[in-house]
């Protein structure tokens, strides 16, 4: 009986194969050759790796990193007193608060990345109001200032909720005891709230940090035309250039780089065994 | 006293910062002026005129509407019938598609986008309706899945073989007896599917050609070029939309509890 209606995700095993499986193996097999002449010739070849190394090129991965995370530690400090705040509201006001948080991000990226030109333009909002109090004008559109306050403001949601949610798990008859036994309020957060509210901090981090190092559209929107993270690189390659080859180069080095720090994150939390139940639904990492 | 408002106009401060970006993309839609930024120059709703003008926008808009219902049509199905077939799959084997399932939920959107750009290359398929439709069923049905699949462990599992047992053939025992059972997942993941192809934008833009948009498209496409208030109308436009529906949900939800 069972037999005939397992046949049913057979279909779905050879399509996942062919749009979800092929394409990854694609993306390694692109990054391994080159194309040349005319027919086309197809080489092995390490040169789009050795392409990479270039002082320009890893100064845009170390710079996308570094802006990454920036961003994730100001969604983190943002974030973590909020999840804390909302916790503490009656159980109603709770469920509210949450739906004002989940509720811009129903509404298109683009359009709320967009609306930071407005207000951080030359002759923008922030700057009029900067003017009045006798302030100004500065120059903060198209920097790196634009570009993080972009990815804090889409992103700042992925950090608030996970946390939420394991500030909500934490029993507070521990924090009661701990208080009791004579830790004051820096103590009780450090040695009781921080350890156990980790594998929240470690699932928003890594919800925040990836798509941060990979967003192309924030950099380009608010850091302009010459403003050039990661993701900015893949795309020329695959929209401009037309070099996909050295394009998929730089995303197995992207990807490999986001592994990378996941899992030595998840090394500096020690051991991280709490981390894999916490992230489990939201990351499988 | 202190320890009361402090937390409170933090909250109200996150808020702001949320919600003003918002409230500026809309209000800058009813502006008189194109050029100047952050200068409220008189109401207007001469950019709406323009928008509605727009060809180009009108197309993107039917393409977004009719690939998002198809997408979600399909996947729905495929994706239902799929996780009722990965659900009776021994525990090793589920556990590979399941991982392969996930794949393109935490991957980076242009690392999928890339990939798939490369393999409808490689088979030749010419860039356009086709080539975007099958990229947003491709990253529509693993959500249905996931939404179906704790449906699936929740019911009782001899329902199906007890309908079978009986005479009903599979088709017959998935139509009747397990499809009522799990019909609240399958529409979350298809209002989930629908939402996240309407607002699709990096995978899209990898995987169309020949004229052939979506309206993140376009926005990105004048967006680029600085600000514009026709942008600022179509935002308006998709704010309402938005907050439309979740009002409505929220009705339905409510009137649920009450009755209940």
């Amino acid at each position: 009986m069972n037999e005939n209606i397992k046949r049913f995700s057979y279909p779905y095993i050879v399509w996942i194969s062919i749009v979800i499986v092929i394409p990854v193996l694609l993306i390694f097999l692109y990054s391994f050759i080159q194309s040349t002449g005319e027919p086309v010739v197809f080489r092995f070849t390490l040169q789009n790796y050795r392409d990479f190394l270039d002082p320009i090129f890893l100064n845009v991965l170390w710079h996308s990193f570094i802006i990454a995370a920036i961003s994730t530690a100001i969604c983190l400090l943002l974030g973590y007193p909020v999840a804390w705040v909302v916790s503490r509201l009656k159980p109603h006001r709770q469920s509210s608060a949450l739906m004002l948080f989940i509720l811009p991000m129903w509404i298109n990226m683009l359009l709320r990345t967009y609306a930071w030109i407005t207000i951080l333009s030359r002759q923008g909002i922030l700057n009029k109001i900067l003017a009045r109090l006798g302030m100004g004008p500065f120059h903060m559109m198209y920097t790196d200032f634009s570009v993080s306050l972009g990815m804090v403001y889409n992103f700042l949601p992925f950090m608030i909720l996970p946390i939420y949610t394991s500030i909500l798990k934490v029993d507070g008859h521990l924090i009661d005891a701990a208080r009791d036994l004579g830790a004051s309020g820096s103590h009780v957060f450090r040695k009781v709230m921080l350890p156990l509210t980790m594998p929240g901090i470690i699932t928003g981090v890594t919800m925040v940090f990836l798509p941060a190092m990979s967003t192309f559209v924030i950099p380009q929107l608010l850091g302009g035309g010459q403003y050039i993270m990661i993701g900015n690189l893949i795309e020329r390659q695959f929209l401009l250039t037309g070099d996909w080859h050295f394009g998929s180069a730089i995303s197995v080095v992207l990807m490999a780089f986001i592994l990378l720090s996941v899992w030595a994150m998840k090394r500096f939390d020690g051991g991280g065994s709490q981390a894999g139940t916490a992230g489990k639904g939201a990351l499988p990492w | 006293m202190v320890k009361k408002w402090l937390p409170n106009a933090y909250l109200c401060l996150i808020f702001f910062f949320l919600y003003a970006p918002i409230v500026v993309l809309v209000l800058f839609s009813f502006n008189a002026s194109s050029r100047a930024t952050g200068t409220w120059t008189g109401f207007s709703l001469e950019w709406y005129v323009e928008l509605f003008e727009d060809r180009q926008i009108r197309g993107a808009l039917g393409y977004t509407l009719i690939i998002a219902i198809l997408s979600t049509a399909i996947s729905m199905v495929v994706g239902t019938l799929s996780a009722i077939g990965v659900y009776k799959l021994r525990k090793k084997a589920r556990g590979y598609v399941l991982n392969v399932n996930y794949l393109p939920i935490i991957s980076p959107e242009i690392v999928t986008a890339i990939g798939l750009m490369i393999l409808f290359q490689s088979i030749r398929l010419n860039f356009g309706f086709t080539t975007m439709l099958l990229a947003h069923i491709m990253f529509s049905i693993p959500y249905v899945i996931l939404q179906v699949l704790p449906r699936l462990y929740a019911m009782d599992p001899n329902m199906a073989e007890a309908a079978m047992d009986l005479g009903a053939t599979p088709w017959q025992a998935i139509r009747m007896v397990v499809v009522p059972e799990i019909r609240p997942g399958i529409f979350s993941g298809a209002l989930m599917a629908f939402t996240m192809s309407l607002d699709d934008f990096v995978i899209s833009l990898f995987n169309t050609g020949n004229g052939v948009t979506n309206l993140s498209i376009e926005v990105y496409s004048m967006a680029r070029r600085g600000i514009r208030p026709t942008v600022n109308a179509l935002a308006t436009l998709m704010v309402a939309i938005v907050f439309i529906t979740v009002l409505i949900a929220n009705q339905i939800q409510l009137r649920k509890k009450v009755r209940g």
